[in-house]
């Protein structure tokens, strides 16, 4: 699939640097640091899904022995409104309730105040201790009822935004959007056939193995360190920061090793309490999340309630569409939905279509980004709807989409044009790929969909600094959460045409190396490995200038070649090429250390494609879902480490089959999440799952180096509607809503009997 | 709240510590021995990232109490390794590019430790309900499962 | 200059496009033509045909002719070059 390109160490697999410390429990991740005299931080989180709270008293847990402080909302300064920043973190008062509630709880586990103690023991003893009265209230917990006219409201001050007025009185709907082109009435009167489908998802977590976790420490200036597991240390820095108050400058962040993230270590939870704490009680505070903490207090992403109703002509053309999205943001306005609706229609060509979408208030945790948010439920929608078409108009699925697939210069449904992309290239892969016409056993289904992400790019920096013997040092600001350091060493060593073994990669603190936005959004490889390109090609112009004052000629006559200093073509000059190993020798004669250094807001990231085909079957008796196979094609423009790519597009189709299968959020009608734990909150397991295919395709990206798009995030967008089409394909029965877990299917099985 | 002594060996070093009543292995190895390799993801023995061997069986570190230890042999990740290098799963697992977070990683090498130690040529199946009980959200298990596969053969040739 | 209407210089415009949550700082105008060399000049008109709106489309992802920008600013406009307006894109 890939072009021929002559590279040396792009699109080869080597082992990552730092996977000898993560294979002997070296590493450190963010519940590993131990500080001498230090405190156990835990938090006391509400009983209730939506309360006023009239009073928090924590007297009595302070006066207890070895508890050194306690906090609660009153002692955090009231944080006014504006952008948090970072990846949808929303409003800075709202992120600084969610935080720590101040009038009013609004989702069961929110936090209500915290303390710090010489053991977990005492700690949890002390939360005990804590007398909170509240004004229980009735909750809204569905996106449904709280869209409705008469339903209780969270917030008071909430009036939907992105109307032509605002409204006259307040309600659940934060905010609205709209996209819509031609004339949706006429597209469906022109088409021969037209299937609607209505299709709720519930709450699903993100599901990292690691729980959120922080040690900090302050001292008497206020200048206060904090180490964490964290997508973006550079984003909470700037978080904790404005929530409490105090001057970046004293802040500084160390991201420690991170246990996966998926979007959900994106936003502060504990680091300002852990600061607070540190400074009220003077000594260093570790907070650890439990796994139950985890599940109702972070992450998830939003449940949806879609409608989507697509008409075509009898040969698969497309000519009209319309999309109602409502999704769920929890407790704090901020749900996916924009891109959700950006999402829904982008790989298809219509010339007529109109998209509603909704961010709704509900008691229910804040949600946060999970990989391409919001993208994967409103995808389930229409590529159900698809897949509904292809049967009704009796078409090869992959044929339906290839015919309406956009491709460069095609208008997307969210504004401007596409460039370059390889959606059809993906969906011809798909169509060639020998899984998609092998036999499939006795009763089983095959299923097909197609996913899109935008990806981003965003401002990264990168330093390189070359050791004395010619060996290189890249220093970068985002935490390497699934073998980013390798591929920034593989680009680092394309760049300056040294071997890979010679680059070492790390991640810097946020005093040691510049600014850079999150690992998140699928830009770390595309931005931040440009940021890396660019600092090698300042070292590279900087050996050129050095070889050339060596050998007495002009800048430009020097080229660099192979990881040397040669004079260029038709230059005479009787000189041994110098090699980087060579000048680094000499460099204290030539001008002292080389250090190369780039920054920059990358644009360009390219969107990437991706189909999936899905073989399962299931069992009639229980109705349990076995996946027999899955196929993942995608376009990662290039691939820079392939292992890598091959293992996010793995890890995305196992998190989507998850949420496709068994993964939910399931609430009692107090707003109880009543599966907070692994055990009922259901992963998928080793025995869960298939070897999982792989075929990247690489139609590379115009604006990077090498070609590179995202590949993060794509992966979750098509499996939920996979797995979907397939269960409709091994049992006859369409069920729409999701997960399609055994008893959902087992009534619908029988009930369509 | 009144300290119990418990005497131990942990990697092949006797090992003495204090500890509460209702801590567990987990908290222990972690909290008072600093020994973090051993990693925490529920609590609840459901994620496997705190396996250990006792006396040379898979459990869960959160599932045993620290006073269980007593006169007992633990084997964690951080001896798995011998002084002669990485243990044959430890490179596998490089190779295959099994890890990607990396938090799952040193459960899921005890578990396929105490495998490979039972069965020495584990076919697919086998191996993946060995290891059902190790969660991991980023691999989809697919490299794990080959690593696990290419150590049981690297371990196999060596016997 | 005014910046929609015929116009003699027409020919050298930029045609910008505003999606429907962004009508309301419009007053429901869907597309405009504007004279302006680059993405900074651009809001500039933008906030004088609108006081009070620059910061609303500052804050705004955009494709000028075909590139997504989260932050754009000092990009450059090409005489007819297409500028859609769009939310931004954020990511796990």
């Amino acid at each position: 699939m890939a072009e021929a390109v002559d590279y040396k160490v792009v699109g080869t697999r080597p082992i990552r640097p730092d996977g000898v410390d993560k294979v002997t429990g070296r590493a450190q991740y963010g519940a590993d640091l131990n500080l001498p005299n230090m405190l156990y931080g835990k938090v006391l989180r509400s009983p209730h899904a939506h309360a006023k709270i009239k009073s928090v008293d924590v007297s009595k847990a302070l006066a207890m022995d070895g508890v050194y402080a306690a906090v609660s909302g009153a002692d955090f300064p009231t944080a006014a409104h504006g952008d948090i920043g970072g990846e949808g973190g929303g409003d800075v008062a709202d992120v600084a309730k969610n935080v720590m509630a101040r009038d009013k709880v609004l989702y069961h586990g929110h936090a209500v105040a915290a303390v710090a103690a010489t053991s977990q023991s005492i700690a949890d003893a002390a939360l005990a201790a804590i007398d909170v009265e509240y004004d229980v209230l009735t909750p809204v917990l569905d996106v449904d009822e709280a869209m409705a006219d008469d339903a209780p409201l969270l917030d008071e001050n909430c009036f939907t935004a992105n109307l032509p007025e605002k409204p006259d009185k307040p309600s659940n709907i934060a905010a609205v959007m709209q996209l819509a082109r031609g004339n949706v009435e006429e597209g469906f009167e022109a088409a021969d056939v037209i299937v609607e489908g209505d299709y709720n998802i519930p709450m699903a977590h993100q599901g990292y193995i690691e729980p959120h976790a922080c040690t900090a420490t302050i001292n008497e200036a206020g200048q206060a360190t904090v180490w964490c597991c964290t997508q973006g240390h550079f984003e909470f820095r700037s978080m904790t920061a404005k929530l409490l108050g105090m001057e970046i400058a004293d802040l500084k962040f160390i991201a420690s090793e991170i246990g996966g993230g998926f979007g959900g270590k994106t936003v502060v939870y504990l680091e300002p309490l852990a600061v607070l704490l540190s400074k009220q009680s003077g000594r260093p505070v570790k907070m650890m999340m439990t796994r139950e903490d985890v599940f109702r207090a972070t992450g998830p992403t939003s449940g949806t309630h879609c409608k989507v109703k697509v008409g075509a002509k009898k040969d698969g053309t497309l000519t009209a569409a319309t999309a109602w999205l409502a999704y769920e943001a929890g407790a704090f306005a901020g749900a996916p939905m924009g891109p959700g609706a950006m999402c829904v229609f982008a790989p298809y060509e219509l010339e007529n279509f109109h998209i509603e979408a909704f961010d709704v208030l509900v008691n229910k945790p804040k949600v946060a980004a999970y990989r391409a948010p919001g993208a994967p439920q409103a995808a389930h929608a229409i590529e159900v709807a698809l897949d509904d078409l292809a049967r009704q108009l009796d078409m090869d699925p992959i044929d339906l989409r290839l015919k309406n697939a956009v491709s460069e210069g095609t208008q997307a449904s969210y504004g401007p044009k596409f460039p370059r992309i390889g959606f059809k290239e993906c969906l011809e892969a798909a169509k060639a790929h020998p899984n998609y016409t092998k036999p499939l056993p006795e009763g089983a289904g095959r299923g097909v969909a197609a996913g899109f992400w935008f990806n981003v790019g965003m401002q990264s920096s990168a330093e390189v600094h070359i050791n004395e013997n010619g060996s290189v040092i890249v220093v970068e600001g985002n935490p390497d959460i699934g073998g980013s350091r390798a591929s920034m060493c593989i680009m680092a060593a394309e760049t300056l045409g040294v071997e890979y073994d010679s680059v070492r990669a790390l991640v810097g603190d946020t005093e040691s190396t510049g600014f850079s936005n999150v690992t998140g959004g699928s830009r770390t490889t595309f931005a931040t490995g440009m940021a890396v390109i660019e600092a090698c090609e300042d070292i590279i112009a900087q050996c050129k200038a050095r070889a050339a004052a060596t050998w007495g000629v002009d800048e430009d006559q020097v080229e660099w070649e192979d990881g040397q200093a040669v004079p260029a073509p038709g230059v005479n000059a009787d000189v041994k090429p110098l090699s980087l190993a060579d000048i680094a020798a000499s460099a204290h004669k030539t001008g002292g250390p080389l250090l190369g250094r780039a920054s920059l807001n990358a644009q360009g990231a390219g969107a990437s494609f991706a189909v999936n085909i899905c073989d399962l079957q299931v069992d009639a008796e229980t109705g349990k879902v076995d996946v027999l196979g899955f196929t993942a094609v995608q376009d990662a423009g290039r691939a820079i480490h392939p292992d890598y790519v091959e293992g996010q597009m793995q890890g995305g189709a196992s998190q989507g089959l998850g949420w496709a299968l068994n993964e939910e959020y399931i609430f009692d009608k107090n707003g109880v999440m009543e599966n907070a734990g692994f055990l009922d909150y259901r992963i998928p397991v080793a025995s869960d799952l298939p070897m999982i295919d792989c075929e990247i395709v690489e139609v590379p990206n115009p604006s990077h180096p090498y070609g590179v798009r995202g590949v993060g995030e794509t992966p979750i967008v098509a499996p939920l509607a996979a797995a979907a089409n397939a269960v409709r394909d091994a049992t006859g029965v369409r069920v729409n809503d999701l997960p399609l877990s055994p008893p959902r299917l087992l009534d619908a099985i029988d009930s369509a009997e | 709240m009144s300290k119990v002594q418990v005497e131990t060996r942990i990697n092949g070093e006797g090992v003495e510590f204090l500890c509460e009543p209702q801590q567990t292995l987990l908290e222990v190895l972690r909290e008072t021995l600093s020994r973090t390799g051993t990693k925490e993801g529920c609590a609840t023995g459901d994620c496997g990232a705190c396996s250990v061997l006792l006396d040379g069986r898979l459990v869960c570190s959160c599932l045993v109490l620290g006073v269980e230890a007593e006169g007992k042999e633990v084997t964690t990740i951080e001896g798995i390794a011998g002084n002669d290098g990485l243990h044959p799963i430890q490179q596998k697992f490089l190779e295959r590019a099994a890890l990607q977070c990396g938090i799952c990683t040193p459960g899921l090498i005890v578990a396929t430790k105490a495998l490979l130690d039972k069965h020495k040529n584990p076919d697919e199946e086998t191996i993946r309900y060995w290891l059902a009980g190790n969660l991991c959200r980023c691999t989809g298990y697919d490299k794990i499962i080959r690593a696990v596969q290419d150590a049981a053969e690297e371990l196999a040739y060596e016997a | 200059m005014g910046p929609s209407g015929p116009c003699a210089i027409d020919a050298a415009m930029a045609k910008v496009v505003f999606p429907d949550h962004l009508l309301q700082h419009t007053g429901g105008e869907r597309e405009l033509d504007v004279v302006a060399a680059n993405f900074r000049e651009l809001l500039a008109v933008l906030e004088s045909k609108w006081p009070g709106t620059a910061e609303v489309f500052a804050k705004c992802a955009v494709a000028i002719d075909d590139q997504i920008y989260q932050d754009a600013f000092l990009e450059p406009l090409q005489p007819h070059s297409e500028v859609f307006f769009m939310q931004r894109i954020e990511g796990g």
